[in-house]
């Protein structure tokens, strides 16, 4: 049964919207509806945020609620994570996902496992967001994509928007989610319009965590993609379609919990999967829709499922090197015709 | 402090007796800390602790028998099995962790004191007063994110106590072979709170420094450091050989027992006689029996207790209860959904 969210977005659009305003708009929108919701991290408040997610925020809220930290990573996280403990809803900012590496600990130890460890006495609303992934130029240390790493773990909820009505709908709904949630933001993105519908724009609105979104439908080869890859993957769908092969792309939106029900319904439709990632190819997430449809959906598959992954290297600095070291539309092109030129039955 | 102690001699021999399992760190000798401290507080104060929480739970009100089926792995524990001798959490009690890594209950603590500040100044509650105090070794005052949370606690000035526990050890670590500046209270005011520097061995020395430092957070003056001189008379855990420490150090501290001390400074000056002494030993140790035979009848968690409590929410937000997607609701745009 498809999701009517997947309709909705093609309806009328009277507005367009960049995911910078979306993600602003929600937690404006949240911290008014709540005043437990507060936000904290590196020059979220005066400098309006690091990549003006936060613009206008402290000036709405004062320094009360908009709190600009030190460079203490783990102390503010672990912060954080304790006034969750007892009900407040802090939103904690990493000025990338990379620099959530000196918080790590308190992600999984402290966040994660606490309610499973206090036997649900104890549970964590906090959302933890930021941008992830590469960036231009960035080089190795600021262009980890971290999404395989959380969407392994137990307790956390893993949410990686796409347009500007995932931001919005999955942002709102990560801070009102009782649980510790890490939203995986894409830089490039933030200045990306999509179009938004009325019911996007409505205080109330909110995605379903857990869910993945039909973008485009089709028949022929299934692709999966989050976050930037998505856009790449629509694009690439474009041109395949010129040569007569019809793609289904899924947007994940929820990396922990992986809407393995959407995905399998799709390939028992199409038979062929590609999978698409900007993260190391190892243990990635491209691995574990693999494996999931392997598992239930054997008998559907026409063809080995195709992998599309980042470089198993550090991201170099150099932009041709960059450039090879990332999926590009026409890698998602080729290994779409690959896929589609193998077959068990010769289709 | 008896009830500690005995507790704790009890968790040795179920121990050995195969009991217990996993890592399990005894706090003998270190009474009055906890005792001092939590002793002051008032049941909405928050206390947080590490992997040596047993008796810091017991001070803060959690029930002996929650505690010791707790270690057995039972499923009527603190945490219903599933936290164990290092993961202590009582919601009720306010209680925070038992925390394995060393350091990481200090920032988890340190935002228990946010959260009062937070609804004080901004949920504008006059009554939030809640202290919070985070009990830490030596070992975590070489630790990175002790020194942030310093620095953020007298920055935003929180209603905490930062109690370091200074046994001398870590493991098999000497505090003088691992610090540059060994005076762990002379830190404090690098960060601008007072340090203060205890005989922890002196459960009413302890309780006089603690009464201030609960009254300077309570009146939102801010953060303190205080350190205790104190000493473990057993191992790191119950399976440190401890092989390091020397025999003279041992029998030094041996001889400023709390107990022992606060028994003879009670019986000087004449406040109670034996007789007292023997019963409070008595009803002690039917406290520590009564917690021992309860755990040992308690059931073990049942194999559906596996995967529960991963997620408050596993549906996650914006799946309705009756399982619908929220943003399908009909009254969604209208603003009246119930969301």
């Amino acid at each position: 049964m498809q999701s009517p969210s997947s309709l909705r977005s093609f309806c009328a659009a009277a507005k367009e919207m960049t995911v910078r305003d979306a993600l602003n708009s929600a937690i404006d929108e949240e911290m008014s509806a709540d005043s437990k919701v507060y936000l904290m991290g590196e020059e979220v408040g005066e400098y309006q945020g690091a990549y003006k997610i936060s613009k206008g925020l402290l000036q709405k809220f004062g320094p009360d609620r908009v709190l600009d930290t030190p460079i203490t990573e783990a102390g503010f996280t672990g912060i954080g994570v304790g006034s969750a403990f007892y009900g407040l809803k802090p939103i904690v900012e990493f000025m990338t996902f990379n620099f959530a590496m000196q918080a790590i600990d308190h992600i999984i130890n402290s966040a994660a496992k606490t309610n499973y460890m206090s036997a649900g006495q104890i549970s964590v609303p906090i959302v933890f967001r930021g941008p992830n992934g590469a960036a231009a130029g960035v080089a190795a240390q600021h262009s980890q994509c971290f999404a395989a790493w959380y969407g392994s773990c137990p307790g956390l909820k893993v949410l990686s928007p796409y347009s500007a009505e995932d931001a919005r709908g999955l942002l709102k709904a990560a801070i009102r989610d009782p649980d510790p949630v890490v939203f995986l933001e894409n830089e490039i993105l933030y200045g990306e319009a999509f179009p938004v519908s009325a019911e996007v724009l409505d205080p109330s609105f909110v995605l379903p965590i857990g869910k993945a979104k039909i973008e485009r439908e089709g028949t022929d080869v299934t692709v999966t993609a989050f976050s930037k890859m998505v856009g790449y993957a629509l694009k690439a769908a474009e041109i395949l379609e010129k040569e007569g092969i019809n793609v289904e792309v899924i947007n994940l939106r929820s990396i922990r919990p992986l809407d393995r029900a959407t995905i399998n319904q799709s390939v028992r439709k199409t038979n062929r999967l590609v999978t698409v990632e900007e993260g190391w190819p190892q243990h990635g997430i491209g691995a574990e829709i693999c494996t999931s449809v392997v598992e239930e959906s054997f008998d559907y598959l026409d063809a080995p499922v195709e992998r599309i992954t980042g470089a198993d290297v550090p991201m170099p600095y150099a932009a041709n090197l960059e450039r090879m070291a990332v999926p590009q539309i026409e890698d998602i092109v080729r290994a779409v015709k690959r896929a589609c030129s193998r077959s068990a039955r010769g289709k | 402090m008896v009830l500690g102690r005995s507790f704790e001699d009890m968790c040795a021999q179920m121990y050995y007796r195969g009991k217990m399992f996993g890592f399990v760190h005894l706090y003998n000798g270190q009474e009055a800390v906890s005792t001092g401290f939590v002793k002051c507080l008032k049941p909405e104060d928050y206390v947080c602790s590490t992997y040596r929480d047993h008796v810091h739970a017991l001070s803060k009100g959690v029930p002996a028998r929650a505690v010791m089926s707790e270690l057995f792995g039972k499923a009527t524990g603190i945490c219903r099995g599933q936290g164990g001798s290092m993961h202590m959490f009582s919601k009720e009690h306010g209680l925070l962790g038992g925390f394995a890594f060393i350091g990481e209950g200090i920032p988890v603590a340190t935002g228990a004191a946010f959260k009062t500040k937070y609804e004080r100044e901004v949920l504008k509650n006059d009554k939030a007063d809640a202290v919070t105090v985070a009990f830490f070794g030596d070992g975590t005052c070489n630790n990175g994110q002790f020194f942030e949370c310093l620095n953020m606690a007298a920055l935003w000035k929180l209603p905490i106590i930062f109690v370091v526990e200074n046994n001398l050890w870590a493991i098999g670590m000497s505090h003088y072979r691992a610090t540059s500046v060994p005076e762990i209270w002379k830190k404090g005011p690098a960060f601008g709170m007072p340090g203060i520097h205890v005989d922890g061995m002196d459960v009413l020395k302890v309780r006089e420094v603690a009464l201030e430092a609960v009254a300077r957070a309570r009146r939102g003056d801010g953060p303190t450091l205080v350190e205790c001189e104190t000493y473990r008379f057993r191992g790191h855990s119950l399976a440190d050989p401890d092989e390091l420490r020397k025999p003279a150090e041992k029998a030094h501290y041996a001889a400023r027992d709390p107990i022992i001390a606060l028994k003879k400074y009670l019986l000087e000056s004449g406040l109670v006689d034996e007789t007292d002494l023997r019963s409070i030993d008595k009803k002690i140790d039917e406290i520590v029996e009564d917690a021992v035979e309860f755990a040992d009848a308690s059931p073990l968690p049942p194999r559906s207790q596996l995967l529960e409590n991963v997620f408050a929410d596993p549906k996650g937000f914006g799946i309705g209860p009756d399982g619908k997607y929220r943003c399908e609701d009909p009254a969604f745009t209208a603003g009246t959904a119930q969301v």
